[in-house]
């Protein structure tokens, strides 16, 4: 059984830059354990001989050769842009949001 | 918000503590494109012109990996002596911070593409230290902020930011060390010869143009220190913003002195992220550093692992060209150098210069006169690095081939230096346009002979009279009167015909 706690989905919910009241960290809380436990039982059929997986497709080595293609240009790149200065997108103030 | 740290003298905090580092080197590889989408890789650019719906993270686009930069990455782990990777996986480094404009790195967490090697690295007296590396990894670099208001155009105090994405996406090879322990005086020595010789060593496969001052090969310090027979590491800073060799030597020195004094004086070192400042050689503090739970780390879905095969691996292996040390020590035989002889021709950085010199065509001791002398000298007066003189090896040996020709003297190599210094073009060109070509024409010559010899008729007589070496005051005064322009030998033969010696 998992047992996350309130503080630890606060934690996440900040990490994730999400507004999560006092309430929905119960809700979520107790979610959260049952998404765990239910992706635990994976690990009850899963034998050593299986390696985990996690791309649904058999494939890999998938590359592109290393030729140029078009960019976009300033105006395109900045169209969706909700601010742009000199040539640059804009956004607000960093500090406080740290890395 | 500066302020000033106490500093413990150099010598003390040796007495007292081993310094541990941990060196962090990001490289920008130089290939064509970025590392999951088509844009040009490029330096520079006006803002926002090489991006597109993949780097700049817009609903709908996926990445696709560059082969190129996954080669690159394999060959600088071979070169590294590291074990390759037989299956890994690119991973998602979840962050809020609008220099990535997908809100995560791709990057790679737990399954590096290259780990567990080592680089010897040579310090400046010869002594050869092992440098255990950890892992390589491949990563994508960031976008570039520029800060507005304040009073400091630094992040603090800024009303906001302005991001161009040209550089996010650009393919980024993160090479991290092992603690690097028991340097003690030489830590901070040690620290910068490491990142000498990985970027000597790069430049050599041409992966990447290394150049620290426009950040394609940056540097983060991780410095602690524990007491004096202690086994447990301190706590570590990391610093970076160190944007040359000189300031990786001077930060860990720094490091080292500030955290001493701090510990000694019953404080704690703060696991943070500081800044070196070029100015005064100083570390400010920046953010404090996040556990690396909460970038919550996750395979990258979008793109699949990479499994090079062995046989992949041996054909990469066998493109990588012979490496600085192996170089060095070929031309040490080749050249017969003494130790110290190649380790000045190491020290001043014109080993590598002077053997493409070398493969240009010319002597090896001429080449090695022209790099560690009068192009050092000149690179000194300049305060660059001897590599960063616009002039190239090929250039040097052509100058070379002219001298030996008989074309110019050395005094007139020297002029068609600089002007290739200057900018004035290919040697052959500054020779032309300065018209600094031997006067090779006799009869101008012979007409300067009889005039030096004309202005000293007693030095004449004694010629005559089988005084033979009184030549060489009349070599002096031909020579001056064109200018140094004369083949010496020849003006000396010219000297005794018309005397009639």
């Amino acid at each position: 059984m998992s047992n996350i706690s309130r503080d630890e989905v606060a934690h996440l919910a900040k990490l994730a830059r999400l507004a999560v009241t006092e309430k929905e960290l119960d809700v979520f809380a107790g979610q959260l354990d049952q998404i765990l436990d239910s992706v635990a039982k994976v690990g009850e059929v899963a034998a050593d001989d299986i390696p985990p997986t996690s791309h649904a497709v058999p494939l890999t080595n998938v590359f592109r050769a290393d030729e140029v293609r078009p960019s976009l240009s300033q105006e395109e790149s900045l169209a969706g842009a909700p601010a742009a200065e000199e040539g640059r997108f804009r956004v607000p103030r960093i500090l406080g949001e740290e890395q | 918000m500066t302020t000033v740290a106490d500093l413990m003298d150099y010598a003390e905090v040796l007495e007292r503590f081993d310094p541990v580092l941990g060196l962090e080197v990001h490289v920008e590889l130089s290939t064509n494109t970025k590392m999951f989408c088509g844009c040009a890789n490029l330096f520079g650019g006006e803002p926002n012109t090489h991006v597109c719906p993949t780097c700049l993270g817009l609903p709908g686009s996926l990445p696709v990996v560059n082969g190129k930069a996954v080669e690159s990455a394999i060959r600088i782990g071979l070169a590294l002596n590291c074990e390759i990777a037989e299956w890994c996986r690119f991973a998602r480094k979840n962050y809020f911070y609008p220099d990535m404009p997908k809100n995560f790195q791709t990057s790679q967490y737990d399954e590096p593409i290259a780990f567990d090697g080592y680089l010897d690295v040579v310090l400046d007296d010869g002594e050869v230290v092992r440098v255990d590396i950890e892992r390589a990894h491949m990563e994508e670099d960031t976008g570039k902020s520029l800060h507005v208001g304040g009073a400091t155009g630094r992040i603090h105090g800024a009303e906001h930011s302005l991001l161009d994405y040209n550089r996010a996406g650009v393919p980024l090879i993160e090479i991290v060390t092992k603690p690097v322990v028991g340097m003690g005086e030489r830590a901070p020595e040690v620290a910068r010869a490491y990142v000498a010789a990985l970027r000597d060593l790069l430049r050599a496969m041409d992966v990447s143009d290394v150049r620290m001052d426009q950040g394609s090969l940056r540097c983060d310090a991780n410095v602690s220190l524990m007491p004096k027979g202690a086994s447990e590491f301190g706590t570590r800073t990391e610093t970076k913003n160190v944007n040359s060799l000189r300031s990786v030597e001077r930060a860990v020195r720094y490091e080292m002195s500030r955290q001493a004094a701090l510990l000694t004086a019953g404080g704690t070192v703060k696991q943070e992220t500081r800044h070196f400042q070029e100015a005064d050689g100083s570390t400010a503090a920046g953010r404090t550093k996040e556990t690396a739970e909460d970038y919550r780390y996750f395979p990258e879905p979008d793109l699949v692992p990479i499994a090079p095969t062995r046989e992949w691996v041996e054909q990469l292996r066998a493109t990588l060209p012979e490496l600085p040390w192996e170089r060095r020590k070929r031309i040490q035989q080749e050249w017969n150098l003494t130790d110290e002889e190649l380790r000045d021709l190491v020290n001043t950085g014109a080993a590598d210069l002077v053997a493409a010199t070398v493969d240009a065509g010319a002597e090896p001791g001429e080449a090695r006169s022209w790099w560690v002398q009068y192009l050092t000298q000149q690179a000194n007066t300049r305060e660059v690095e001897l590599s960063d003189l616009p002039i190239t090896p090929a250039q040097v040996a052509r100058v070379i081939e002219l001298v030996k020709s008989g074309e110019l003297t050395n005094k007139l190599a020297r002029e068609v230096v600089q002007g290739v210094l200057a900018g004035e073009g290919e040697p052959d060109e500054v020779v032309e346009k300065r018209g600094l070509k031997v006067v090779s024409d006799d009869s101008a010559l012979i007409t300067a002979v009889d005039e030096a010899l004309a202005a000293q008729p007693d030095i004449a007589d004694k010629i005559r009279g089988g005084k033979v070496q009184a030549a060489g005051a009349i070599v002096g005064a031909v020579m001056k009167a064109t200018k140094g322009a004369a083949d010496a030998k020849r003006v000396r033969e010219l000297i005794l015909e018309r005397v009639g010696a």
